[in-house]
């Protein structure tokens, strides 16, 4: 099942890719992806069809332009950090506590984390992440958890749990 | 107009990517250059592909440069983690000025940060 869904994904994303319905394209195309399905398929999720829950899409909608937002905050951050005459930064290390429990949420989570203010993913060992800081505000563990991470697992939960 | 509004985006996208050039030259460690490094790069190509989207609308092209903006949104964090990753496991030293390194602590034995001189 995951395996045809998987072909069928990559099947749009080729035609969206080359952009023409050519029968050449589509042969070849369809040759490629097969053979990508075959290798890769094995890796996908356990179960795609619950991403197409409408209340799943509903609420990633809303979760891009928020993450969107903090990626805009975040880049402004970086540039006054690196702008400013005596580079304002206090980096550091910290451990914070997931209550994410799918391994692609946590995925999500960690690449959400490294694109906001400040703080990038160095590794996840179960349900511990931990983020380096470029100016830390606590060392604390559910602290540094509630200010780095339960502003996204709200919406992570509802998208990918 | 739509173009207007596309050339406007790239423009501070490549703005973003000038910043993030900086910092990356201004930053002290292999890890605070990576954080300037990656969410800079990352908004900056983003934003030029966004308006080279907008400039094209649906066209072969524009398409295009859409789903690369998306494959740099999944992918350009994942690769920043592996840089930082390799290098803590290679042993890389932070900063003097790092404040806290839980994760040497609890997985390389030590702290990984330099001491001392410059």
């Amino acid at each position: 099942m995951r395996y045809i869904i998987y072909f069928i994904t990559g099947f749009i994303l080729l035609l969206l890719l080359t952009w023409s319905t050519n029968i050449d394209h589509l042969i070849a195309g369809a040759a490629v992806v097969l053979v990508g399905t075959v290798l890769f398929g094995g890796y996908f999720t356990d179960r795609p069809l619950k991403f197409l829950q409408l209340h799943r899409i509903v609420v990633f909608a809303i979760y891009v332009p928020i993450f969107v937002w903090y990626m805009v905050k975040a880049n402004i951050d970086v540039a006054y950090r690196a702008l400013h005459p005596e580079r304002p930064i206090k980096p550091g290390i910290v451990k914070i506590r997931t209550t994410l429990k799918t391994d692609i949420a946590r995925v999500f989570l960690a690449n959400s984390i490294t694109l906001t203010p400040g703080t990038m993913t160095c590794d996840i060992d179960g349900d511990i992440l931990y983020i380096h800081w470029i100016w830390v505000q606590s060392e604390d563990l559910e602290e540094a958890s509630r200010i780095i991470a339960s502003r996204f697992e709200v919406f992570l939960r509802r998208i990918f749990e | 107009m739509i173009s207007a509004i596309g050339w406007i985006i790239i423009w501070i996208g490549v703005l973003f990517d000038v910043l993030g050039a900086i910092g990356l030259v201004r930053f002290p460690d292999v890890y605070n250059r990576l954080q300037a490094s990656t969410k800079c790069v990352t908004l900056g190509t983003f934003g030029i592909m966004v308006g080279i989207f907008m400039i094209h609308g649906f066209s072969a092209m524009g398409i295009k440069a859409l789903i690369c903006g998306a494959f740099l949104l999944l992918t350009n964090p994942v690769a920043a983690h592996a840089l930082m990753k390799g290098s803590l496991h290679f042993g890389v030293k932070m900063w003097k000025g790092t404040i806290v390194d839980n994760y040497g602590k609890d997985k390389l034995g030590s702290e990984q940060i330099e001491r001392g001189g410059g």
